[in-house]
């Protein structure tokens, strides 16, 4: 026949991958910067669809990346840029080797640098996917704010970190865009809708890391050099979005008095600015000093009435979001030393309340414990010596739940030394048949606009049945043996008279529908039966999954009810 | 204590005797600056009962003293010394020279005892008279060493002459100690001095002496630290150089060292292995607007890249105040425990905390991170399209079984009676009797409408199959049992019918001269069993399984499964009673025949498939292959053109044979081993009966036009028989008239649903 013979493996989809042994030769790069380069540029492996093929017939386990990515790769300025740090290591050890200390010094000089801008630029080629990819910066950024200056990584990288996430607190401070919170036990959840993305956030609690040891630093702190890079230009352009100073300045006013008091703790004025940033406590220069509110009314288009009734629900929902934009408004907040003051601070000033704290605990406090005119007092101890009369004394939660659910919740369920209310997560969105916690459906009453004077009434209500429950037991026990008395009469009575018309009528009348059902469901049974095998999987499948959330809500609901009876025995055991 | 210290007292004052002594004669000779001396030393005697001991307060005091000593005696002392040998030569020689040697010594020595104790206070030096120092401070001659060697001695040394010098008595404790600090104005200036343990009062010159050298300043006052420097040289050039020596060569030319070095930089700067100091990026660190101008085109090449996946949202578990169904119970939480970490379905344990500044750190957290990040650059990505479907969509649309009627719908009767799990069951073709056979060897005939067992045949043996003659004009039925055929012949109809039956029983005998009539025998019956109405034994080598009649009613086939022989189905003619076994090789394991309706073919169902012989050609014109592993029954449709098999694994075929030779459709009803299938001769229905206890019934309707396919709809499951042992129903079969269904099972009933 001719022709020349075709080789296996050298056409079809073996061409479109590169094993990472292949591609890291091709780059002339040693793993670790490969590792590096794939992490900058976001470049991650691709799973073939046929492997055994791609594989050249093997099945042995590999990774593979697209060819295309790779061949991506080959003109970055930054491989170059790698490259030449290898070889400034090899002479700085060769220096060091050698004793010859000038040329240390001046090596050291010359160390090689690299800028990600055009990296970023390039990742996020527009503001909107920059924002969207942002909650692990912002989580990273936050959790090496938290690390100790020693040791894991540079000071200058956790102090960046600091920085840029300070900045990042203040623009939402500045633009009042947080939506929620969660205190969960891994640490703090924060939402924001900056520019129509949630961006979400998680920030651990203030407490120092024991550092694991199967935990790769390097991959963390290449992810960070990144991360940092990225917020930063989201920084700036967030700020100037809002007519802010970039780098943040303190208002002027507010600066001067600060400087007043505290210049004497700090002896570095670049560090007492970062300081007084992070106090959260005073609000952000302008460029423009005059500030409008800009009231973006929503136009209305005359429409179709499906439009309208979406419109009007978009200007309630933009209603509903103004108001809890001022939720604290007007509130004066004092918190006490044990409370998370970051977090809290952040919090209140987000929604427009006021807050202080104690001097001692951080700069920037802006009035005394004594002051009278407080109306909210944050705790979270026991009890308390001294309390002012005009003031609530109020655990933390209070705060978080009350923004999670956009109205100022009534205190008494958060006074001290009270049993708080479970906290909820405000991030699960319940459909139809998922279980939904009662203390979820109160709170979604209390934003209907129920008063809470119901709930007042419902628990009053609730305690007079447990005071009357005891004598509805009694009640009870009469009512039983009156039932007892009245089968053994029927029992008695059987051979006399039956109630004939009583039963035979409801039998008629619910037999029919019944009937139906029955019928619609054996019909339905035996159509299942004759479904393809293909289409039967798929079904079975679905259902299997529907049947398994009833039986976790089924599960959950009985755990409610199992713990709610408990607790209700035990209140009257106490009781009596 | 006073002992001890009344005796150190009259030590001392023995000492100050003799230093009483020592002074009158030396009085004289003094000169002026001594008398200061003669003071000091009375004032030494006055207090030196008192301030003996001294001893920790001054121990830091006592370092510098010494060394302020050592000073002392090189300059000092000695000098004083030399100078008072001199006057001592120059006076005692001109004065009193009778003094014998005793004497100048004890003078030399009281007077160097003053030095030591008053140390030096005259300035007065006369450096030419240095001795050696080994003479400095004998008075003590056992020398530089540790005194604590002699600290369990009441001595602490030997004076010239060899006497021991007593350790004064210390009589000082705390108190003395303290009331000494408190009281004694000369208390700070007082030192301990170790080699003769005595305590020494410094005059203020001395003191003066100690501060100085304390810090730094040379211990002559008079000595002038900043004497005029003598300009040696200077800015003036001179008229002569200072060396008379020319110049070098090598400072007129330039270096060759030098030039090569400098070379060698320049060439490391040309080939860029030295880089000049690199200028301060400033922008680096710097933040500008990134996205000044946006522009789409770089947005084009970014259609592949799939952006990573947010991190799922924590639901209420996660809360540190969780709701109380979410916590563990003690059971969930052993079993998270006990399960792999990637099985667990939440990460974490949730737990509650009554109140925020109890909640710890997560120990896990920087772990999670990590992993996220892992995720980001390992992790393939891949976009997948969820299936969003209606479940009801996939449904099919069937005809309503409502719209199909009439189809049995529920039991009406139960025939009970037998023992043993009824195998076999068969309908008259008149529909008014019902015969059955069971494993309790009895054949039953049951009337339809009442459930009346009329008549109980035993026939000795477990009745694999029974099957009634379904030409109406004729009663006859054929009963397999072991390895006889019994053709029965209930007297259950009138008269015409029996005496047709009885003339078709006494047809001809002679065919007896056929090839396999050594195998099977034709006998007839006498006695008691024809009076239970055997009419006729047809023997056969091996255990019969199944006897079926052909439509007519003359021929009976019947089957005995055998892997190795070909010997497994024969074909009987009743009137002429006549076996014949049509086939002359083994095919397989036959488990069940049957009769084409109307055209001379006959289905052989073997274990896998299904072949159909024409029997008036004597071959083979298809073969069916059922795509089970082992098929259990078979029916044939009353139009012969569709065939359904049951298989014992779970499934039921239908095949159209105008079709294919595959199955036109399988059905997946049952969930055990299907036992049996019937079709209605008259209604379009076909139920198929199964070990799981049911029957279901399916509407199965056959149109006359080619191209359109057989309609099949299941319309009932009919639930009633008991499983026992494992067994639910072993046969079904349909009334030949009404659109009823008998069943029988292994719980030994017989049901009729209508």
């Amino acid at each position: 026949m001719g022709g020349i013979q075709k080789k296996k493996y050298e056409r079809g989809s073996v061409t479109n991958y590169i094993t990472r042994n292949k591609a890291r030769r091709k780059l002339q790069l040693s793993l670790p910067d490969f590792r590096r380069l794939c992490i900058l540029k976001g470049i991650y492996p691709h799973e073939p669809k046929h492997k055994k093929k791609v594989n050249k017939g093997s099945t042995a386990p590999r990774t593979f990346y697209l060819l295309k990515d790779i061949r991506f790769l080959l003109h970055e300025p930054i491989v170059g840029k790698f490259r030449e740090y290898k070889v400034f290591v090899r002479k700085l050890k060769k220096a060091y080797g050698k004793t010859e200390w000038s040329a240390v010094e001046r090596l050291k000089e010359n160390k090689p640098a690299y800028k990600l801008d055009h990296i970023v630029k390039e990742r996020y080629p527009s503001f909107i996917d920059a924002l969207r990819d942002i909650d692990d910066a912002l989580c990273m950024g936050f959790l090496f704010s938290t690390f100790a200056r020693t040791g894991k990584c540079h000071v200058q990288t956790i102090q960046l970190c600091r920085r840029l996430t300070v900045e990042w607190m203040n623009y939402v401070i500045a633009s009042r865009s947080l939506r929620k919170v969660f205190i969960s036990i891994k640490g703090i959840y924060y939402q924001a809708e900056v520019m129509g993305q949630l961006i979400t956030w998680l920030v651990p609690y203030q407490f120092s890391h024991d550092h694991p040891t199967d935990v790769d630093y390097r991959v963390m702190a290449t992810f960070t050099e990144l991360y940092t890079t990225l917020l930063g230009f989201i920084n700036f352009r967030l700020y100037h979005s809002l007519n802010l100073l970039y780098p943040p300045k303190l208002d002027i006013k507010a600066e001067s008095e600060l400087k007043e008091e505290d210049d004497e703790d700090y002896a570095m004025n670049s560090e007492s600015y970062l300081e007084k940033l992070s106090a959260l406590s005073t609000s952000l220069a302008r460029v423009v000093s005059t500030e409008e509110e800009e009231e973006a009314a929503l136009d209305k288009f005359p429409d179709e009435e499906e439009d309208l009734k979406k419109m009007e629900a978009r200007e309630m929902e933009q209603k509903q979001q103004e108001a809890q934009k001022k939720l604290f408004e007007g509130l004066k907040i004092f918190l006490n030393r044990e409370v998370p003051r970051e977090s809290l601070a952040f919090l209140i000033r987000c929604f427009g309340g006021e807050v202080s704290w104690d001097k001692s605990v951080c700069i920037g406090s802006a009035y005394e414990v004594t002051d009278e005119t407080i109306t909210h007092q944050i705790v979270d101890r026991p009890n308390i010596d001294k309390q002012y009369i005009n003031r609530y004394y109020i655990q933390p939660q209070w705060v978080f739940d009350c923004v999670n659910a956009k109205i100022l919740l009534p205190v008494e369920d958060y006074f001290l030394g009270v049993t708080l209310p479970p906290h909820l997560s405000p991030f699960v969105e319940e459909k139809e048949g998922d279980y939904v916690p009662p203390e979820k459906l109160k709170i979604m009453a209390l934003q209907l606009g129920e008063k809470p004077a119901q709930e007042e009434e419902e628990e009053e209500e609730e305690e007079e049945e447990d005071d009357s429950e005891e004598e509805e037991e009694e009640e009870e026990d009469e009512e039983v043996d009156e039932k007892t008395l009245k089968k053994m009469e029927e029992q008695r009575s059987q051979g006399k008279s039956l109630p004939v018309k009583v039963t035979a009528g409801k039998v008629k009348v619910d037999n029919p529908a019944r009937l139906e059902q029955e019928e619609k469901a054996e019909e339905k049974r035996l159509a299942i039966m004759m479904m393809k095998k293909k289409e039967k999987y798929l079904y079975d499948k679905i259902m299997f999954g529907k049947k398994r959330t009833i039986r976790e809500t089924n599960k959950l609901t009985a755990k409610r009810k199992a713990h709610d009876d408990a607790e209700k025995s035990k209140k009257k055991k106490t009781r009596k | 204590m006073e002992e001890r210290s009344s005796s150190t007292r009259s030590s001392e004052q023995r000492d100050e005797m003799e230093m009483e002594k020592v002074l009158e004669k030396t009085v004289k000779k003094r000169s002026k600056e001594e008398e200061e001396e003669e003071e000091e030393i009375f004032n030494f005697n006055d207090k030196g009962t008192e301030k003996e001991e001294e001893e920790k307060q001054e121990e830091d005091l006592s370092d510098s003293e010494d060394s302020v000593f050592s000073g002392l005696e090189d300059s000092g002392s000695d000098s004083a010394e030399d100078e008072e040998d001199e006057e001592g030569g120059s006076d005692h020689k001109g004065a009193e020279k009778e003094d014998d040697e005793d004497r100048k010594i004890q003078i030399e020595e009281v007077e160097e005892e003053e030095e030591k104790m008053g140390a030096v206070t005259e300035e007065k030096e006369d450096e030419y008279k240095q001795d050696s120092s080994d003479e400095e401070d004998i008075r003590n001659t056992v020398g530089n060493i540790p005194m604590e060697w002699y600290k369990d001695f009441p001595h602490i040394g030997y004076n010239l002459d060899g006497k021991k010098i007593y350790k004064p008595i210390r009589n000082k404790d705390e108190l003395d100690e303290f009331l000494d600090k408190m009281e004694d104005p000369n208390y700070w200036r007082t030192v301990h001095d170790k080699q003769t343990g005595s305590d020494i009062v410094l005059s203020d010159e001395q003191v003066a002496l100690v501060n100085r050298l304390q810090r730094g300043q040379f211990g002559d006052v008079n000595f002038n630290e900043y004497q005029p420097q003598v300009e040696f040289f200077s800015n003036d050039v001179m008229l002569h150089p200072v060396t008379n020596r020319p110049a070098d060569k090598r400072s007129f030319i330039p270096s060759l060292v030098e030039k090569e070095k400098v070379s060698k930089m320049v060439h490391a700067i040309k080939m860029g292995w030295i880089k000049p100091r690199r200028t301060e990026d400033a922008s680096r660190g710097r933040y500008y607007d990134l996205w000044a101008n946006e522009d789409s085109s770089i947005l084009a090449k970014h259609k592949m890249h799939l952006p990573a996946p947010k991190v799922p949202l924590p639901g209420h578990q996660e809360s540190y105040n969780p709701p109380p169904e979410y916590l563990f119970t003690d059971e969930e939480r052993a079993l998270w425990e006990q399960q792999d970490a990637s099985d667990r379905k939440l990460p974490f344990v949730p737990m509650k905390f009554s109140s925020l500044r109890q909640v710890p750190a997560f120990p896990r957290f920087l772990h999670e991170r990590f992993e996220r990040c892992l995720d980001l650059y390992l992790c393939p990505r891949q976009r997948k399209m969820r299936v969003n479907v209606n479940p009801e969509d996939l449904i099919p649309k069937l005809p309503k079984p409502k719209d199909l009627q009439p189809f049995p719908t529920t039991q009406s009767l139960v025939y009970r009676g037998h023992s043993g799990l009824v195998r076999s069951i068969s309908v008259s073709p008149s529909g008014q009797w019902l015969a059955s056979g069971s494993d309790d060897g009895s054949v039953r005939f049951w009337e339809v409408r009442s459930a009346r067992c009329m008549r109980t045949v035993q026939v000795g043996g477990a009745v694999k199959s029974i099957a009634w003659n379904p030409n109406p004009l004729v009663c006859l039925l054929a009963v397999a049992q072991d390895s006889v055929v019994l053709i029965l012949s209930p007297p259950l109809a009138d008269r015409q019918v029996v005496l047709s039956t009885e003339q078709l029983l006494s047809g001809q005998r002679e065919a007896e001269s056929t090839e396999e009539a050594g195998l099977v025998t034709w006998s007839d019956v006498e006695g008691e069993e024809l009076s239970q109405g055997i009419r006729l034994k047809i023997q056969h080598p091996k255990a019969v399984h199944q006897v079926t009649w052909h439509a007519k009613g003359d021929y009976l086939a019947s089957v005995m499964p055998d892997h190795s022989s070909h010997l497994q189905v024969f074909i009987h003619q009743v009137s002429r009673r006549r076996s014949q076994n049509p086939f002359r090789k083994n095919k397989g394991l036959v488990q069940c025949v049957s009769f084409h309706p109307v055209r001379p073919y006959f289905f052989v169902g073997t274990q896998r498939s299904v072949r159909i012989y024409n029997l008036v050609k004597q071959e083979m014109t298809k073969k069916l292959q059922a795509n089970s592993k082992w098929i259990s029954s078979m029916a044939v449709h009353p139009g012969g053109d569709h065939v359904i098999c049951g298989s014992y694994d779970c499934r039921l075929s239908w095949f159209d044979l105008d079709l294919s030779t595959k199955p036109y459709k399988m059905l997946r009803h049952h969930k055990k081993a299907v036992r049996a299938v019937a079709y209605h001769r008259l209604y379009p229905l076909f139920a198929s009966a199964s070990d799981d206890g049911s029957v279901i019934v399916c509407h199965g309707t056959v149109y006359s036009d080619l191209l359109q396919n057989p309609l099949i709809v299941p319309v009932k499951v009919l639930r009633g028989h008991v499983i026992t042992h494992d067994l639910g129903v072993l046969d079904v079969t349909f009334h030949p008239t009404q659109p009823w269904i008998f069943s029988s099972g292994a719980d030994a009933t017989i049901r009729l649903f209508t």
